[in-house]
């Protein structure tokens, strides 16, 4: 984002001047989403920014594409179903043995070369360790403007440009960053922060395949080994759909146990604001918000938390919040579905033991 | 062996404050800090520096009053400090600042060729990870973000082994330098400055740099003119017009409270209970 | 490392800024040393400056200093529970050049002084604490600091570490801290617009108003409290001595809170953000609590030598003050090429007592006792006041004599005639 955020305000509020796109930049038309993979596995934010980069196609009237990158083989062309049913009416394929890992140089050229060579107006990357590694090296190449981890994105219809909003200042404020002309206007999204889109298996859509045209000894940096994480025990809050969470008002890290109890007896995710992560209760991986995870489950249970906007942003997409603070006026309440005044001390365990019942009856009803 | 990192001068988020009413960052009185993800790199630089000896120059663009932060990274033991300073950097977004940063890079290597590149992660302010591959692009230098440990560099054959952080796991990566390198958040831990680099710092003759000094001929590629990204609007966040439903029962006993609850919420939510049972299963 | 200066400074506020400036100016190698991060980080305070201290030691300080509002006008309330009666002081006089007095925000403060201190050339290192002295025999020859390689020697080490100067007590130059001799003050820091502030207090720009608190809102406990202007913002803020928070068991931040709720106080900090709340001590014991202020190779200055005067808010001229001749002091022995001598130094001490600050630390010397022995100040007096005030300017029929008799009477109820004639004399008395 721009530095005149801290310095002085830019002189010409952009988005009101009466705006000419630079004709050479005329040609560059469509939305493109890079569809991230690993191992195999396309990551989740793909198909959410593809669900997003739909909106905003629909908006400008243009076609949506995905963007595959990897090995050859059938992997990669599952990954274009993938992304027709998700919404893409089109993608590009690149497959070559060198991209097999993800690594900056191949994949930086390969981008590179299909915006050159297809010209989209918008490109959308996951703001993950590999999104972000990749757009910043492809931007600079292309010498156009990044709106990195965006909140929201938007067309302004008045000059057909993207809005992109993000959080600045440490979360305290939100900004809108537009990129006028400059082409392609580039943005990354942090997974969770957009919803997932309906798949639909009938749509389909084609795809347009182009070379990379590297061979492995152009390539600088060897992938010696890959150690996949030990996800056994480690929380994957991210993509819980249930998770409760607790904050410095459980006291003492003895309490959290409650919290614990009622994640327990509901299979959920435990998280946790900033505070109770720095002091040690939990580890680093649970904790929600702006500097943590961004989540979105089904139920999020929020005890002792005061619902400061860093940690809001992480967590207030979820469907239900029922948040218990024994202040009434703890900003929380202003965005929970549910509260309860109360001590979570007392509340917690008996929440626990409405929820167990419930899951009793329901298991008997079945 | 000549290793350049980058630290950025930034306030301290945890202290910003915005006005209530008029929606303005209020600066007065919010230090300014060396960005948090940098210490990381200039840490692990340092380490290098213990293990392989080298010199280690930080490099910083900002107002005069960065200069704050290199004396901190002389104290911490730096050798040298340059600060790249010019009205004309005004307005810099990641893409000019990444040239502006390239460009005094190119002007220390003619004292001395530069191996190895650090850059943080991100800022806390600007938090766009953006600057650091930007730089390596413009230098053509190997590019490792997300580094979590070096684990071996070999001088004579060139050549660095490091982890890198990947979504689902670790890669184990060699590559040749020049290379650079931004460090993983809590890799390791900055060392507490000695007496006698901290006299070292407070003495420190500081180079100063402006555009010209930093090598920069295009000014159309600096400042506003050379951001292609604009702000076009900074506001508070709204507050979501639904306020909770305060849950109440007679009683007001902790049981009835949840039992209130359960019965609201399933009501209103009638998959809810579905969907914890699947996840309960 | 074995670097040898002529003197170690311990602590970059007023008195040690004054001191370290003062010999670095005159050439000396000085090094001060700051456990802050930054001079002033934790001092985050509004406060009032007195020129006359510091124009001594930089005369054109005006020039770039930051200051917030010059002073032209001197409220005192005494307050009540839903009231309070005062004197107001303005004077066209207080807006002539040179201005007496300003609000500044310590913070920006002693950064700025703290910059004019490096540019005499005194080296400055922050973020470091200074442990312990380093002692030969009874000298003090040096300071030990939590840093690796951290010892660091002169010919003399001026102690400016501020109040409970935990160096002086670990050396043995000053006894523990009694309660009764501190007082614990904290502050608030509200942020407002500055037409906000000018058209609220009635003052121009630049223009600032002061007012000093006594009353009920200490709740019995000997303090008072405060409200300056700054530039946008207000400080307020109350401090009573330790011993009687102790005793009372109320909480600094609930006694700010209740003051602020105050009928005749909340209007004025209406629609203000509060920005920073500060606790911090002020050494009051007065003149019968102060230390030793020199030895064999050291010296006190400011705080840490309990130079404060409670009465008038004087603490940070007589700081800059002492560390001045602390520093005029260390001069002279050097240009003469006299050691450090707790002989020779004894110049100081000589310095303080020929000057205002010794004369005003007697003449106030039993006044923290009267205060402390005799808690009508804060509780009856107040309430008396104002209900006289009320009474008399009720119009309800009632005839003044009447009027005058009533409140005579409960003067008298609440307070024997005897007892309100000796705390009369007692004031006059302490501040004769
Ligand atoms: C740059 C930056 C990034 C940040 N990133 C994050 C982030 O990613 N995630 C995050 O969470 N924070 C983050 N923070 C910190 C954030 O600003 C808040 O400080 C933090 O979220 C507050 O945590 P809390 O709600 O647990 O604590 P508090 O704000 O202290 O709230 C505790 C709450 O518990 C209530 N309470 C007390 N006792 C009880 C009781 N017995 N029963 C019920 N309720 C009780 C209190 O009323 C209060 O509302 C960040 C801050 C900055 C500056
Ligand atoms: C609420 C309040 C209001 C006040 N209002 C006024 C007012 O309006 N006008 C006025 O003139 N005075 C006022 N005073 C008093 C005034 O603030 C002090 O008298 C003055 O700050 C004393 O200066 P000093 O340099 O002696 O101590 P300090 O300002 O306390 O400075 C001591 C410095 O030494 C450092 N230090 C301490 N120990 C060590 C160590 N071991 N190693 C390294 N560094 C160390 C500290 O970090 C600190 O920076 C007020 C005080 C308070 C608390
Ligand atoms: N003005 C600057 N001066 C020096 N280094 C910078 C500057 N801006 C960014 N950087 C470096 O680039 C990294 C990433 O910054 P950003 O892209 O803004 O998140 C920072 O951690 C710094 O190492």
């Amino acid at each position: 984002m721009s530095e005149a955020t801290e310095q002085e305000p830019p002189k010409k509020p952009a988005g009101r001047r009466k705006f000419e796109l630079d004709p050479r930049l005329a040609s560059y038309k469509g939305v493109w989403v890079f569809v991230e993979h690993e191992r195999g596995v396309a990551h989740p934010v793909s198909w959410e920014l593809m669900g997003e980069g739909r909106k905003l196609a629909d908006t400008l009237g243009v076609p949506l594409a995905g963007v595959v990158m990897g090995a050859p083989g059938i992997q990669a062309r599952r990954f274009c179903e993938d992304a027709f049913h998700y919404g893409a009416d089109l993608c590009y394929l690149m497959e070559d043995p060198v991209m097999a890992d993800y690594r900056n140089q191949p994949f930086t050229k390969g981008l590179t070369d299909l915006v050159n060579a297809y010209q989209p107006e918008i490109l959308l990357l996951g703001a993950t360790t590999l999104g972000r590694d990749l757009a910043g090296s492809v931007a600079t190449t292309l010498q156009t403007g990044l709106t990195a981890d965006c909140t929201e994105l938007n067309i302004d219809l008045e000059n057909r440009s993207l809005a992109a909003t993000r959080p600045t200042f440490g979360g305290s404020l939100l900004c809108t960053i537009v990129t006028l002309n400059y082409r392609p206007q580039m943005a990354t999204v942090r997974p969770r922060v957009m919803s997932m889109p309906k798949k639909d298996d009938t749509r389909s859509g084609s795809i347009i395949e182009h070379s990379l045209g590297m061979i492995e000894t152009d390539i600088v940096t060897k992938v010696l080994e890959y150690i996949p994480d030990n996800l056994q025990g480690k929380p994957q809050l991210p993509f819980a759909d249930i998770i409760v969470s607790g904050g410095r008002g459980m006291k003492r890290p003895e309490n959290f146990q409650l919290i614990w109890d009622l994640a327990k007896v509901l299979g959920a995710e435990v998280g946790a604001t900033r505070p109770v992560v720095q002091a040690g209760w939990v580890e680093l991986d649970r904790q929600v918000g702006q500097s943590g995870k961004t989540v979105r489950p089904k139920l999020y249970i929020a005890a002792g938390i005061s619902g400061a906007i860093q940690h809001r942003v992480g967590m207030d997409a979820s469907d239900v919040i029922i948040a218990i603070n024994s202040d009434p006026n703890a900003p929380i309440f202003d965005f929970a579905t549910y509260g309860i005044v109360g001590n979570a001390m007392t509340i917690l365990p008996a929440l626990t033991d409405a929820f167990r019942q419930q899951l009793a009856t329901a298991k008997v009803a079945v | 062996m000549h290793i350049v990192v980058c630290i950025k001068q930034v306030p301290d988020s945890a202290q910003i404050r915005v006005h209530p009413v008029t929606n303005t960052i209020m600066r007065q009185g919010v230090p300014a800090i060396v960005n948090p993800y940098d210490l990381f790199s200039l840490e692990a630089a340092l380490r290098l520096k213990d293990e392989y000896g080298a010199r280690v120059t930080v490099l910083c663009m900002g107002p005069p009053q960065a200069e704050a932060a290199l004396r901190k990274a002389i104290s911490f033991g730096a050798d040298d400090a340059i600060l790249v300073t010019d009205r004309a950097f005004a307005g810099s977004d990641t893409l000019a600042t990444s040239f502006a940063l390239a460009s005094a890079i190119r002007k220390i290597q003619e004292d001395m060729p530069v191996d190895i590149v650090f850059a943080g992660k991100q800022t806390i302010d600007g938090d766009t990870a953006q600057v650091g591959p930007g730089i390596a692009k413009r230098l053509d230098l190997q590019l490792l973000t997300y580094v979590s440990s070096i684990v071996d560099l070999d001088l004579d054959k060139r050549e660095i082994t490091l982890h890198r952080r990947a979504e689902g796991g670790v890669q184990v990566l060699q590559t040749r330098l020049p290379c650079l390198i931004t460090m993983l958040e809590g890799t390791n831990e900055m060392r507490f400055a000695t007496m006698p680099n901290m006299f070292r710092a407070a003495r420190y003759p500081l180079k100063q740099w402006d555009k010209d000094a930093a090598g920069i001929e295009d000014v159309s590629k600096i400042g506003l003119k050379g951001s292609p990204t604009i702000v076009s609007k900074v506001f508070a966040p709204q507050a979501k017009s639904q306020r909770a439903e305060i849950i109440d029962c007679e009683s007001k006993e902790p049981k009835d409270l949840a039992v209130t609850l359960l019965t609201k919420m399933f009501t209103k939510y009638p998959n809810l209970p579905e969907e914890i049972a699947k996840v309960n299963a | 490392m074995d670097e040898k200066f002529d003197a170690i400074v311990i602590g970059a506020g007023p008195s040690g800024n004054a001191a370290a400036y003062t010999m670095a100016k005159a050439g000396l190698k000085v090094l001060q040393i700051e456990r802050g991060e930054y001079p002033g980080s934790k001092n985050v305070q509004g406060a009032i400056l007195y020129s006359k201290a510091l124009e001594e030691i930089i005369p054109d300080f005006r020039d770039d200093a930051p200051l917030e509002r010059h002073l032209i006008e001197q409220q005192m309330w005494v307050l009540d529970d839903e009231s309070y009666i005062g004197t107001t002081f303005r004077s066209a006089e207080f807006n002539q050049q040179p201005y007496n007095r300003y609000t500044i925000i310590r913070a920006q403060f002693d950064k700025w002084f703290s910059k004019r201190v490096q540019a005499a050339g005194a080296l400055l290192v922050c973020e470091t604490t200074v442990s312990n002295l380093i002692m030969d025999g009874k000298r003090v020859i040096g300071v030990q600091t939590d840093r690796e390689g951290g010892a660091v020697y002169a010919d003399i080490v001026v102690l400016a570490d501020g109040v409970n100067s935990l160096l002086a007590k670990k050396a043995g130059f000053h006894a523990e801290l009694e309660p009764k001799d501190v007082a614990l003050a904290v502050k608030e820091i509200h942020f407002l617009p500055e037409e906000t502030i000018q058209s609220r207090f009635n003052i121009g720009e630049g223009e600032g108003v002061v007012i000093e608190m006594a009353g009920k809102i200490t709740q019995g406990m000997m303090g008072t409290g405060f409200l300056y202007t700054n530039k946008d913002s207000l400080t307020i803020g109350v401090g009573c001595m330790l011993s009687d928070f102790k005793q009372q068991k109320i909480t600094p931040y609930m006694l700010l809170e209740q003051m602020k709720a105050h009928p005749a106080i909340k209007p004025l900090l209406a629609g203000g953000e509060m920005k920073e709340y500060t606790a911090h001590l002020i050494p009051e014991g007065g003149y019968k609590a102060m230390p030793q202020l020199y030895g064999e190779g050291w010296m006190i200055v400011g705080d840490a030598g309990m130079f404060v005067n409670a009465v008038h808010r004087e603490g940070s001229n007589l700081a800059m003050t002492t560390g001045r001749y602390a520093a005029e002091t260390v001069i002279a022995l050097k240009e003469k090429q006299l050691p450090m001598t707790a002989a020779n130094l004894a110049i100081y001490q000589g310095r303080l007592e020929d000057s205002f600050v010794m004369k005003d630390m007697k003449k106030y010397k039993n006044m923290p006792e009267i205060f402390h022995n005799n808690n009508h100040f804060f509780t009856t007096y107040p309430e008396l006041l104002n209900r006289a005030a009320h009474t008399m300017l009720t119009v309800d029929g009632v005839d003044k004599k009447t009027k005058e008799r009533e409140i005579r009477k409960s003067f008298k109820q609440r307070r024997s005639l005897f007892g309100l004639m000796g705390d009369a004399y007692k004031m006059w008395r302490a501040f004769e």
